[in-house]
């Protein structure tokens, strides 16, 4: 069960007290009526779905109610940081996602060197 | 709102009928409040606090209480505050009094409490609440929203082995009855 | 007669030695194993207490039913499973001799026989073996597909099934707590215990914990291990009882650390009470730990393997470090004549314990050439034979070991000699378990061909045996540093230990067809592995998977490191290049009592009840659950069925008047002074022209255009709503509020707070609810004038303060009257009361959705099911032309939800007006087209109308709208039922009752 640093509580607390949130960094457009079908559905349908680093939202649903932003390593499912949500996205120092192919089970299992 | 003198309706209490068991650590339900869920700016918690007579706390998990009404901050523009009392002591009036911008709505009824006080208090909670309760971490006053089992709370610390136990009032019987199988199980 | 003595006739068995091993006589206990009464001693395990009455039989293989006896003295036991009871529910199947202890009036029986243990027609099997090879079933149960299901894996599962799960409901407790601790210790041997000392040392709050009853680890039989000049295990207890008084540390026996998960979180199962004799009512009988810890230090130990030879599985076959257990810790001789197969120097500190203790040794056959000369130097002095350079290439005996076959290693001059019981060791493969579970990365030591921790993924460090550090002064060192504190620590070991080999001894190769067990529990032999890979499995997972080989619920704790050598040798590959299998949680079987902990009876979710349940419950309400809430249904007269009983509310309602429980609609209150703003782009509708005392219904989509929820919603003040939402979606709405206001939406000056539990609601509907409610309203005129359809009020209800709502979900006159909760009751009966007087009923969610269906009122999720627009379900008058912006009116605008032919919600009117159609039946143009057939759409909601006098329905339908007035039709299984195509209300269409 994760461990999750709420940027406004400034505290480590449970998983049990999150929701996750989705992808960080996706602007609502500003005039979103007039966007044409395909920002609408960069916008609104496609994910990066990146292995590695990824941004996403959490909720601190059962805690201080904020949402807010997290980088998160998909692989260790490490914390890098977290931050308050309307914060720009930050870079995480000497980390980056690494590749967009899937794992297949045979190379996440019998991995000891 | 502030409730009136003398309604003709009487009041059925949450948890009414439930009685904790005499031990050394109980599980009572609360007498009734007047709550208010206060919402505002940082800029206008001065204000607000002044009008309610009390210091809105600031930081995170933390409360004050003065003159029988204890805020409990859940949320960096959000409070939970309670006034002892059925009548209540006029929290919505004080905080239109202050003149600032801020939303309070009456959450009196929506919300009921729960007492735990005794020895192995902080582990019948843990029973259900993920959090460390232990003094370094939450010392007496600290307060917060959590999860309890499968429902929601906002916890208080009111002595080292006592806290107040916020949860609404549907989800009051399983939050007692896990409570009770928590207290159980903390004496052994 | 637990505890008391049963004076000196006691028969504690005759394998007890006097003298020996740490139990007393003073207390003992009486269990029965397959119907026979025995008497075991306090602290005895199962295990032990049978060996000391001379009884290795216990079990029948899972495939094979080879008679199995007990191999190991802890929790990596794979054969001695047994299903041990303290009466008809109390009773637990596959529990391991070896973990649980002996309880006073213990019922225990073996499994995986019939009709008896030592007679067994399923024993058969093996002598069918050839036929049953790696892959058996896989490949010989293909076909037919449908003889899968109904008849192969029943079949199979009978046959090779384990215990059996117990039918009564489990009356135990079962209890659950969340910890913190700075360090959080696993094992408490002597690593685990100076770990603990340096830690607790530092102030930091440790957790110590250990899956026996005592701490001590290998102590309990490392006889000639001294720490601090003391017995080692005596140093254990003293240690542990210091540490147990510091306020720092809690130390958890009888408790397995099963799962090292992410963030430093463990879960920990404590057995509290399954070895008393008589368990308190209140006493849990097992308590799961969830415990969060900042470092862990791994102290697990190291777990011994037994060699791989043929017919290496017969009772009375056991580890070297068991037989060395039961003999130093419980006091009980393995057997009187016993033979030692060894590829390690601690198996001879076994034999020189047993032959002190007066069993007569056999001889140690060891397939080195060159043992620990210490060791060697010691056997000869005690007169022990010891043949090195030879094998035990096979044993015999049916029920138990009789003799073993010993030759010299590649020569064919054998010699029987016989046994009673064969002690083994082929070395000591580290626990890393916990340390895989937390992802940290294992490397391949040549030197010592075993796994050892590597790369460390989480704040954690591997201690003593598991980490491969043998020496005791290396691995007391290594505690107090892992510890971060210092302690003195002084530890010794009169024999050093060498040796080790691992995958199929001497006479088990791949040039014979004998059955040498590596998986004891799954009945895999090295024959199988080698099959598995003949036949193109290359990959350790597959060969794991195609012999199950480490897939019983012992995870391989002895097998794997077998079956990847000989699986390697077969590849002609490097074992690190073969791969390790992941160790996964739980590292031993968890009940699901402990993991379900609380969580049953009322506790398994919340039963979320309005104030006026009770109430309702009295007038005879029947209740259906909607999401957690307990809903009034229907309240069924003295002689009324639920049809009867909704007829007759629907008819009363709209005859006279009814009285609903609306408490459950969410409500949310909208604050500040962008609220209207706020509400214009999270609805479709428009919020700033409403005035403060109206209400207006709204519609919310999510950004895709689709229709997410719906509700009335009144302005209380300029700067004030009061929102209602669907029951089941309030926690969502308001998350999905939330979402906008904070992150989209921040700049604008507006709270939610959710009031649904605030407010208790009393709805009073139909042509009387005016006349009702009015003598209990203070403070407001509710004429039809002065309060008209869709307003809203503060006022004082019988002296509470309330919000009252004119509005209607029936289309007839209606109120809904908000008051606090707690008032709810009072309030409820007196007006329930005077509209009974009137000829009013009470009214349930049946009736209510009954009412609705009439009126033609959709209802979110049952007649919308997310892709669905508001104009879909004739609802475009509710977005607004004139916004330029709301949540969902991009989506709204995209080519396939503005094109023509999409569902559309349509009411259908069978031709038969007694059929009342299916909810979820498709609907088609032309009945007799081949199939499949194109199906237009389905019926959504589908009612008997007491009112219309028939049966009504709602359904989404391509084009439907432009088909109104068709036929269309609903094939059913037995019939095809004629609709016609209506528009959606079938009730007042003029829509006159509800301004009454």
């Amino acid at each position: 069960m994760l461990l999750i640093h709420c940027p406004y509580c400034e505290e480590d607390r449970s998983e049990l007290e999150f929701r996750w949130a989705g992808e960080a960094h996706i602007a609502r457009p500003d005039a979103i009526a007039d966007i044409t079908d395909e920002e609408f559905a960069e916008y609104f349908f496609l994910r990066n779905n990146e292995k590695g680093l990824t941004y996403e939202r959490w909720r601190h649903i059962h805690g201080c109610g904020r949402f807010f932003n997290a980088a998160r390593d998909t692989v260790s499912d490490r914390f890098l940081m977290t931050y308050k949500a309307g914060l720009p996205k930050r870079p995480v120092p000497g980390v980056s996602a690494t590749e967009k192919t899937v794992e297949t089970y045979e190379q996440t299992e019998g991995d000891a060197r | 709102m502030a409730e009136m003198s003398s309604p003709a309706a009487a009041r059925t209490l949450a948890l009414s009928g439930v009685r904790g068991r005499a031990a050394s650590l109980a599980v009572t339900p609360a007498a009734p409040a007047e709550r208010i869920s206060l919402r505002a700016r940082s800029e206008d918690v001065a204000a607000l606090s002044a009008a309610l007579g009390l210091e809105l706390p600031t930081r995170p998990k933390t409360s004050a209480a003065n003159n029988g009404r204890t805020a409990h901050w859940l949320g960096p523009d959000e409070w939970l505050v309670i006034g002892e009392g059925e009548k209540g002591s006029g929290l919505m009036a004080a905080c239109v009094a202050s003149g600032v911008l801020h939303s309070a709505v009456d959450v009196s009824h929506r919300n009921t409490a729960i007492l735990v006080e005794g020895a192995g208090a902080a582990a019948a909670i843990n029973a259900g609440c993920p959090l460390d309760l232990s003094l370094k971490a939450f010392p007496v006053g600290a307060c917060t929203r959590t999860i309890f089992g499968k429902v929601e709370i906002v916890l208080l610390r009111t002595g080292e082995e006592s806290f107040r136990v916020e949860v609404w009032r549907s989800f009051s019987d399983y939050a007692y009855a896990l409570l009770a199988e928590g207290a159980l199980d903390a004496t052994f | 007669m637990s505890g008391s003595s049963h004076g000196s006739a006691k028969n504690l068995g005759a394998f007890r030695l006097k003298g020996a091993g740490r139990l007393t006589p003073a207390r003992t206990s009486r269990f029965t194993f397959d119907g026979k009464s025995y008497t075991a001693m306090e602290g005895d395990t199962v295990a032990s207490a049978l060996l000391a009455h001379g009884v290795h039989l216990v079990g029948r293989s899972f495939k094979y039913h080879r008679p199995r006896g007990i191999l190991s003295a802890g929790p990596e036991e794979p054969n001695a499973l047994l299903d041990v009871a303290r009466d008809s529910a109390r009773r637990q199947p596959n529990v391991r001799a070896t973990v649980q202890e002996v309880f006073d009036g213990a019922k225990i029986s073996s499994q995986n026989r019939w009709p008896s243990l030592a007679f067994d027609v399923g024993s058969v099997n093996n002598l069918l073996s050839p036929f049953f090879p790696a892959g058996f079933y896989y490949k010989t149960f293909k076909w037919p597909r449908e003889a899968w299901e109904k008849v192969y894996e029943p079949i199979i599962r009978r046959a090779a099934g384990l215990g059996v799960a117990p039918k009564e409901e489990d009356p135990d407790r079962y209890a659950n707590r969340f910890a913190h601790c700075d360090v959080l210790i696993a094992g408490a041997g002597l690593a685990g215990l100076t770990a603990a000392l340096s830690a607790a040392a530092t102030g930091a709050e440790v957790i110590l914990v250990d899956e026996q009853p005592q701490v001590g680890g290998a102590l309990h039989f490392e006889t000639s291990t001294t720490v601090d000049g003391k017995n080692g295990f005596d140093w254990a207890q003293e240690t542990a009882a210091k540490l147990a008084a510091m306020p720092n540390v809690r130390i958890l026996t009888r408790t397995t650390v099963f799962g090292y998960y992410n963030h430093g979180f463990l879960g920990l199962a404590e057995r509290v009470s399954d070895h008393l004799d008589r368990p308190g009512r209140e006493t849990p009988r097992e308590r799961l730990w969830q415990v969060r810890a900042k470092r862990v230090i791994l102290a697990t130990g190291a777990i011994e393997r037994h060699m791989v030879f043929a017919n290496n599985d017969r009772p009375g076959i056991m580890l070297a470090s068991a037989a060395r257990t039961f003999l130093n810790h419980y006091g009980v001789a393995v057997g009187r004549n016993v033979g030692v197969y060894t590829a390690h120097d601690s198996a001879y500190e076994a034999a020189f314990d047993l032959k002190r203790a007066g069993v007569s040794i056999a001889a140690i056959v060891d397939c080195r050439e060159q043992p620990g000369e210490a060791v060697l130097a010691e056997a000869r002095a005690l007169g022990i034979t010891v043949l090195t350079g030879h094998s035990v290439i096979d044993t015999t005996g049916r029920l138990r070991i009789k003799s073993m076959t010993v030759a010299r290693n590649g020569n064919m001059d054998i010699r029987k000699m016989a046994v009673d019981a064969l002690i083994v060791s082929a070395g000591w493969t580290p626990s890393v378990h916990l340390f895989s579970q937390s992802r940290g990365k294992l490397r391949w030591d040549e030197a010592s061909q075993r796994f050892l921790p590597d790369i460390y993924a989480q704040d954690c460090v591997s201690v003593g045996a598991c980490n491969g550090t043998d020496e005791t002064d290396l691995l007391v060192d290594e505690a107090i540093s892992a510890g971060g504190g210092a302690a003195s620590v002084n530890a010794e070991r009169r024999f050093g230990w060498s040796g080790g080999m691992i995958g199929a001894a001497e006479g088990a190769g791949p040039d014979t067809r004998v059955k040498a067990f590596v998986d004891f529990q799954h009945d895999v032999t090295a024959k199988d592995i080698r099959l598995a890979v003949r036949e193109g499995m290359h990959s350790i997972e597959h060969i794991k998977r195609f012999t199950t080989n480490g897939m019983a619920s012992d995870q391989g704790k002895l097998s794997n490191m077998h079956g990847l050598a000989i699986a390697a040798e077969m590849l002609d590959r490097p074992i690190p290049q073969v791969g390790l299998t992941t160790f996964r949680a739980p590292y031993t079987p968890v009940t699901y009592g402990t993991l379900v902990a609380h969580s049953r009876g009322e506790l398994f979710d919340p039963a979320r009840k309005t104030p006026m349940h009770d109430l309702e419950a009295a007038e005879g309400a029947e209740f259906e659950d909607v999401g957690n809430w307990k809903r009034a249904w229907y309240f069924p007269k003295r002689g009324e069925d639920m049809a009867s009983a909704v007829n007759r509310e629907c008819r009363t309602v709209r005859d006279v008047a009814g009285v609903f429980d609306a408490s459950t609609l969410g409500k949310i209150e909208v604050v500040g002074p962008d609220a209207a703003q706020f509400l214009n782009l999270l609805y479709t509708n428009a919020w700033d022209t409403l005035k403060p005392g109206r209400c207006r219904y709204g519609i919310m989509t999510r950004e895709d255009g689709f229709v997410y929820d719906d509700g009335v919603v009144g302005r209380l003040a300029e700067d004030r709503f009061h929102v209602t939402t669907t029951t089941g979606g309030a926690p969502r709405v308001l998350h999905h509020m939330e979402d906008y206001l904070q992150t989209e939406f921040p700049h604008l000056k507006v709270w939610l707070t959710s009031t649904t539990e605030q407010w208790a609601v009393i709805a009073v509907q139909g042509p009387k609810a005016r006349e009702i409610i009015q003598p209990f309203v203070e403070g407001l005129d509710i004429s039809n004038e002065a309060f008209p359809h869709m307003s809203v009020a503060e006022c004082a209800v019988m002296g509470v303060p309330a919000r009252l709502f004119r509005m209607s979900f029936t289309g007839e006159l209606g109120f809904e009257v908000n008051v606090p909760a707690d008032y709810g009751p009072a309030v409820w009966t007196a007006i329930w009361e005077r509209a009974k007087s009137m000829g009013a009923c009470l009214y349930g969610t049946e009736t209510m959705h009954v009412l609705r269906a009439e009126k033609g009122y959709i209802i979110v999720g049952q007649d919308t099911d997310g892709t669905v627009t508001p104009d879909d379900a004739g609802l475009g008058w509710a977005v607004s032309k004139k916004k330029t912006d709301f949540v969902g009116i991009r989506g709204l605008k995209r080519p396939d939800l503005v094109r023509d032919g999409r569902k559309q919600l349509v009411g259908l009117l069978t031709n038969r007006p007694s059929d009342v159609l299916e909810e979820g039946a498709q609907i088609v143009a032309d009945p007799n087209q081949p199939k499949p057939m194109t199906m237009l759409g389905h019926v959504t909601s589908a009612y008997w109308s007491e009112n219309c006098g028939r049966s009504i329905a709602m359904a989404l339908v391509a084009g439907g709208r432009s088909r109104i007035g068709q036929t269309l039709y609903v094939p059913m299984k037995d019939r095809t039922i004629a609709v016609e195509v209506t528009d959606t209300v079938f009730f007042d269409k003029e829509g006159g009752r509800i301004h009454g």
